[in-house]
């Protein structure tokens, strides 16, 4: 395993990647957005979204490790092989929150 | 700078990819069976499809310099139905003496359940019998972690050389056990589902770059046949040196596949 290190300072980092993300962040911003303004027939928030909503809290809960953490939680966590595949497709996150 | 794009499926793009891969330094590629986006109803599909990969798809990359190789198998999306599969397994054998067949692939799991990991055991037998590497597909979003520890103890208990199987598509949760338990790793290069170039090289930082590879999986979904060499230009962004990223975009991808008597980069 690598010591994780980059070879640029954090202030290259920031310099060459701050727009992009900044670009993304007004993204999640303006889909939320989108949601809140769009009929819905249940007052619940969405398994999905309600999924994003933790990944983005994790994001600054100080703790690091994001982007593995960020897959565990919309990753389904059980062990066993399920009786017969339901569709072909994936959603993106489990209908059950990962414990 | 020439490289390796061990995991496309060239059946689902045009001529003209070929090319600008061909300008852009691809000298090989590999091309696993996969879902042609539908599900086909006969095994004269597959041995159809297996013609396609054995015979079309060489002759038409070998017009752009590149040389051209395959990997047969059922893919774990039409696995569900065992019979039909076992059918199709049936006729894999015959194609294996095609002189760019490295072996069985891409095999797996996609949404976990016991026929698919029952395909996979047959999938993993037959390659054991004929001694053969194996590509490993791990599944899609909220399935993959799972997955992904199913099909390593699967082979596991079928008594494959880890060292001999490349597991794919992986990303930050399941590099990690990939590569701890003796696994070659794949990451596949995608914009919305599965690594970008720059989580890929995050990565490499991360794991370091022994048995790791990347790849397009360009097909006809959302993705991009010059995504090799756009993360070869993010690793040169981050001021990564030539040797690293000749190491991870050629020479990773002909330590493994040059297992295969029937894998070629030279041109």
């Amino acid at each position: 395993m690598s010591d994780g290190s980059s070879p640029l300072t954090s202030t290259e980092v920031i310099d060459q990647y701050f727009l992009e993300h900044r670009a993304k962040v007004l993204d999640i911003a303006a889909f939320l957005d989108r949601i809140d303004r769009a009929s819905s027939a249940s007052e619940s928030v969405e398994y999905r979204v309600a999924a994003l909503l933790d990944c983005i809290a994790l994001l600054h809960d100080g703790d690091g490790d994001r982007a593995r953490r960020i897959q565990g939680r919309l990753s389904d966590r059980s062990t066993e092989p399920i009786d017969a595949a339901p569709m072909q497709g994936a959603l993106g996150a489990p209908e059950e929150p990962a414990s | 700078m020439k490289y390796i794009d061990p995991h496309i499926h060239m059946v689902s793009r045009t001529t003209d990819d070929y090319r600008r891969m061909a300008q852009a330094g691809c000298v090989a590629i590999t091309e696993p069976a996969f879902w042609a986006g539908f599900d086909r109803c006969s095994v004269e599909g597959f041995r159809d499809y297996f013609r396609q990969l054995t015979v079309t798809e060489p002759r038409r990359a070998a017009q752009y310099g590149i040389n051209h190789h395959s990997w047969l198998c059922i893919n774990p999306k039409e696995a569900e139905d065992v019979g039909f599969a076992t059918e199709v397994l049936g006729i894999i054998p015959e194609f294996m003496q095609a002189d760019n067949v490295l072996g069985i692939g891409e095999i797996g799991l996609n949404k976990n359940s016991k026929n698919e990991l029952h395909v996979l055991d047959m999938h993993l037998q037959l390659a054991k019998s004929m001694d053969s590497l194996v590509l490993v597909h791990t599944p899609h979003l909220e399935d993959k972690f799972k997955g992904t520890v199913l099909i390593m103890d699967a082979v596991k208990n079928a008594g494959l050389d880890p060292d001999r199987v490349l597991i794919d598509h992986v990303e930050e949760h399941t590099v990690g056990p990939v590569l701890d338990r003796g696994f070659w790793a794949g990451m596949t290069l995608y914009p919305d589902t599965k690594c970008t170039p720059q989580r890929a090289v995050d990565i490499l930082e991360c794991w370091g770059t022994e048995r790791i590879w990347m790849n397009s999986a360009g097909d006809w979904g959302d993705s991009d046949p010059l995504a090799v060499p756009k993360a070869r230009m993010e690793m040169r962004r981050r001021q990564h040196g030539w040797d690293m990223i000749e190491k991870v975009t050629f020479g990773n991808p002909l330590a493994f596949l040059g297992r295969s008597p029937n894998f070629n980069a030279n041109g």
